[in-house]
């Protein structure tokens, strides 16, 4: 494969301004790039099932997880993708560092940059923060969720967990459920699943969803059980305790009444329909414990393909070599 | 394009190394190296379980993830998969490839095969050694060899009957090849 021949890169549709890779969203990301990482992640879900669950492949090479905001399983998702390359991981956690003490992004980017890092994967609370970085740095920039905006690898790991169950994406009928309108996963997983050819909707209660009955193309439903009839896969999303305080939500008992996926709402999909969450779930909320363990559930599984998606998508952005920074 | 060994030497020397290989005992398994060399193992251990009617372990292994320049020169080469379906702790290993050429392939091979386990003894097999070394490896078991000119391309090529021959291409012939065949590697 040329390198310099045709844009193989899975940057979401921007190559950075030093002609660098990036993954920093789904949206513009293309059906070949998207499959070519989905396609190295089989071979990496290989190695993570070796006994010996290393390739020396990234030797030598720097990988910063920079995580602004909390998280615990990206993060060791991340972290263990990076040591099974065996790529150096070095873990900086915003809330004990100097972000606190006032650094603003971008100095603590260029801090990061003078150590010379291949790969900076950065997790935000502000949307766009990952893409800021990028102008401070040569080093690849993943994003790791930014804000509401973005969580791409998220949705990469979601979509290879349903490739592996269904084979095909094209025509899958995949529902996501829950804050649809506050989530990253929501909106990652919706342009890629459309780039991928799946039938896409949506649904929650009216406050959580998008104004208007269509959104970035896909369909928007008040109610769950129209969005469930006769799908392939429910994916629930995580309702966050602070949309009570926001007065979005009546009470967590409410929503888990209305819009929680039961054994009897999930009797309304295939009989194959594939359950997921990005976790971490509120049992009870929005997903009835019975579900969450039952013989549907991928969500373990979409854990376990994340530490391999995420050894292709640092594997495709650190093998390129560095370049100056042009002045 | 020069043919190097036609199909009845190619499956002549086979039958050779096949008998070689099985004489030295019947507790090993073959591990051809993506991809050239893995139509070479299963033909091999045909050959075997014929002569000698015990079926040895068949495996392969793709070295993308293992080569020295894996970092810097290949952006986005398919991997294929390895699948190695036995215990390799404590067994002969024979690995095959179809040309021997640098050396480097072969390296990777070998980090990929002692990533699986500890085999008791690994051995080379491969159809056709071109010369120009870089590391200090060698083979066990080979039909032929002599020294190609480094710009020149060796390749076993498959025929339609099963057997193989050996070709030596020039670089146009050889780029266009590459063309015809996406992703294609040679040594």
């Amino acid at each position: 494969m040329s390198h310099a021949a045709e844009s193989q890169h899975p940057s979401g549709g921007r190559q950075g301004r030093h002609g660098h890779r990036h993954l920093l969203e789904t949206a513009g990301l293309s059906e070949a790039d998207a499959h070519r990482i989905l396609d190295a992640a089989e071979t990496f879900f290989e190695v993570s099932r070796r006994p010996m669950r290393k390739v020396p492949t990234l030797r030598g090479k720097t990988v910063i997880n920079m995580f602004f905001e909390a998280s615990t399983r990206t993060r060791t998702s991340f972290e263990l993708a990076g040591k099974r390359l065996s790529a150096d991981v070095i873990n900086f956690s915003g809330s004990a560092s100097s972000t606190t003490k006032g650094e603003t992004l971008r100095d603590t980017i260029a801090t990061m940059e003078a150590m010379n890092p291949d790969v900076l994967v950065i997790r935000h609370s502000a949307s766009g923060a990952p893409h800021h970085a990028t102008h401070y740095t040569r080093a690849a920039v993943v994003n790791a969720g930014d804000g509401t905006h973005e969580h791409p690898t998220q949705a990469l790991l979601d979509a290879f967990t349903m490739r592996r169950h269904k084979k095909e994406l094209r025509g899958l009928r995949v529902a996501i459920c829950g804050d649809v309108v506050h989530s990253r996963v929501a909106r990652s997983n919706i342009h890629l699943l459309r780039t991928l050819g799946a039938d896409v909707c949506i649904a929650g209660p009216r406050t959580l969803l998008p104004s208007g009955p269509e959104w970035l193309g896909v369909p928007a439903y008040d109610r769950v059980e129209p969005a469930l009839e006769g799908a392939d896969v429910a994916m629930m999303l995580r309702i966050q305790r602070e949309r009570l305080t926001g007065a979005l939500l009546p009470s967590m008992r409410e929503y888990s009444r209305t819009f929680g996926l039961n054994p009897r709402r999930l009797a309304l999909c295939k009989p194959d329909c594939l359950v997921m969450h990005p976790g971490p779930m509120n049992r009870g909320v929005e997903i009835d414990p019975e579900v969450a363990d039952g013989a549907q559930s991928a969500i373990l599984d979409q854990v376990e393909a994340g530490v391999a998606v995420r050894m292709a998508v640092l594997w495709q952005l650190a093998a390129e070599p560095h370049e100056p920074l042009p002045g | 394009m020069k043919r190097l060994l036609d199909s009845a030497a190619v499956a002549r020397g086979l039958d050779r190394m096949a008998a070689q290989i099985a004489e030295k005992g019947a507790d090993f398994a073959f591990v051809g190296v993506r991809r050239g060399g893995e139509p070479l193992a299963e033909a091999l251990a045909r050959r075997v379980t014929a002569e000698t009617g015990h079926e040895p372990a068949l495996g392969s292994v793709d070295i993308t993830l293992y080569r020295d320049d894996a970092a810097t020169a290949l952006p986005s080469p398919r991997i294929g998969p390895s699948h190695v379906p036995f215990p390799v702790d404590g067994r002969r290993i024979v690995l095959v490839d179809d040309v021997m050429f640098t050396g480097r392939t072969i390296r990777a091979a070998l980090d990929a095969v002692l990533d699986y386990g500890r085999p008791r003894r690994i051995e080379l097999c491969v159809v056709f050694d071109r010369g120009g070394r870089e590391l200090p490896i060698q083979p066990d078991y080979c039909i032929d060899r002599h020294d190609v000119a480094p710009d020149g391309h060796v390749e076993v090529v498959a025929l339609p009957d099963g057997g193989f021959e050996v070709v030596e291409l020039t670089r146009a012939e050889h780029a266009a090849r590459r063309t015809a065949q996406p992703g294609g590697e040679s040594s």
